[in-house]
């Protein structure tokens, strides 16, 4: 394609070069928007169909992970606010150390993320014929608050009476969450991969205060990503803590 | 459309802003405002998404197109929603608390396949 430095043939300024990039992200992300929102309903008619059981999934979620993974990602989005803004007053080693920063937080998020869905394994709450929500408070492992897992079990002994098919609609509760935050992580891994090719274009000092739009469409996608995690916390994690 | 630079203060300001309404979501979950936990834990996020969307995405300084398109999203987002709840929550009551007439009683082969 024809191009003159970083000005493609069929614009005629950078500018206008911007602008049509920026809309057609959001467009995308409107997709996006739907897509997400269609889960969001999915999760908001069995939740309101099965509160019970939804109620007792939710709360085994661990929410010092779920809370310190929603500041590290706020924390992530800062930083790349902040190599957006570097790119555009033309601080280059500054937009490479922030986006760096970024891709380490993005990580620290997949990991922590990682660490939560080995606890479901273990504690057999994956969806399939091994889901027992009664498993782990008959089984504590090393490591657990016993008083709290006592609370758990009466809970769970409670939540039986009312509904006698509990591990039928748990599952359609822990079907959601590993869908909605398997398809967040998803999206949290390719912007992992669309960093990776920031930094190696800010080593190249390809980012100016007259050309940074590849950082600032990553930017968007990133902040996104953010948002449908400042909606999944709450919703996933605290609906049913007030009980 | 020139280029709207915008400064590292305000980021820092609406990352505060960010956190404190994480703290308040967490907090608020703790307590009893029984129909009221989930409206104020959805206006709380709705508010930190605004932030992010207005500041952090620009948004706020963007230009007249690209912000109908924003609000196109929400626009859309907002029928299937109430469409799709309004159909639902008209077609049949709860029949006992906590299982609604959705929660259909389990084949007692599903587990013995």
């Amino acid at each position: 394609m024809h191009r003159t430095g970083d000005l493609y043939g069929h614009f005629q300024t950078l500018e206008q070069q911007k602008e049509s990039a920026t809309l057609g992200m959001w467009i995308f992300l409107v997709t996006e928007v739907l897509f997400f929102g269609g889960l969001f309903l999915a999760y908001t008619i069995n939740r309101s169909a099965f509160s019970t059981a939804f109620g007792i999934g939710s709360n085994t979620l661990d929410i010092t992970l779920g809370a310190g993974n929603t500041v590290v990602l706020i924390m992530s989005s800062l930083t790349m606010a902040m190599a957006v803004w570097s790119a555009q007053v033309g601080k280059k080693k500054l937009v490479s150390f922030f986006l760096i920063a970024t891709l380490g937080l993005g990580t620290v998020f997949l990991g922590v993320k990682a660490i939560e869905y080995k606890q479901k394994v273990d504690h057999h709450l994956i969806p399939g014929r091994g889901f027992d929500m009664k498993y782990h408070p008959a089984h504590p492992m090393a490591g657990d608050n016993l008083e709290e897992l006592a609370l758990e079990k009466e809970e769970v002994d409670k939540a039986f009476a009312v509904d006698p098919d509990i591990n039928f609609h748990g599952q359609l509760y822990f079907s959601l969450y590993f869908g909605m935050t398997g398809l967040h992580a998803l999206h949290m891994i390719v912007g992992a991969g669309l960093l990776v090719w920031l930094i190696k274009g800010s080593f190249a000092s390809r980012f100016t205060p007259q050309y940074n739009t590849p950082v600032e469409i990553v930017g968007l996608y990133w902040h996104f990503v953010d948002i449908v995690w400042i909606y999944l916390f709450p919703l996933l994690y605290l609906i049913d803590r007030h009980r | 459309m020139s280029e709207h630079i915008v400064s590292p203060k305000i980021y820092i300001a609406i990352f505060a802003a960010l956190m404190l309404g994480t703290g308040i979501t967490v907090w608020a979950a703790f307590q009893n405002f029984h129909q009221f936990n989930i409206v104020i834990a959805l206006v709380i996020a709705t508010i930190k998404a605004t932030l992010v969307v207005l500041y952090f995405m620009h948004a706020r300084y963007s230009s007249k197109r690209t912000q109908l398109v924003i609000v196109c999203s929400v626009f859309w987002l907002a029928i299937m929603l109430a469409l799709t709840l309004t159909d639902y929550d008209t077609r049949s009551h709860e029949t006992q608390p906590g299982v609604s007439h959705f929660a259909k009683p389990v084949p007692s082969h599903f587990w013995s396949v």
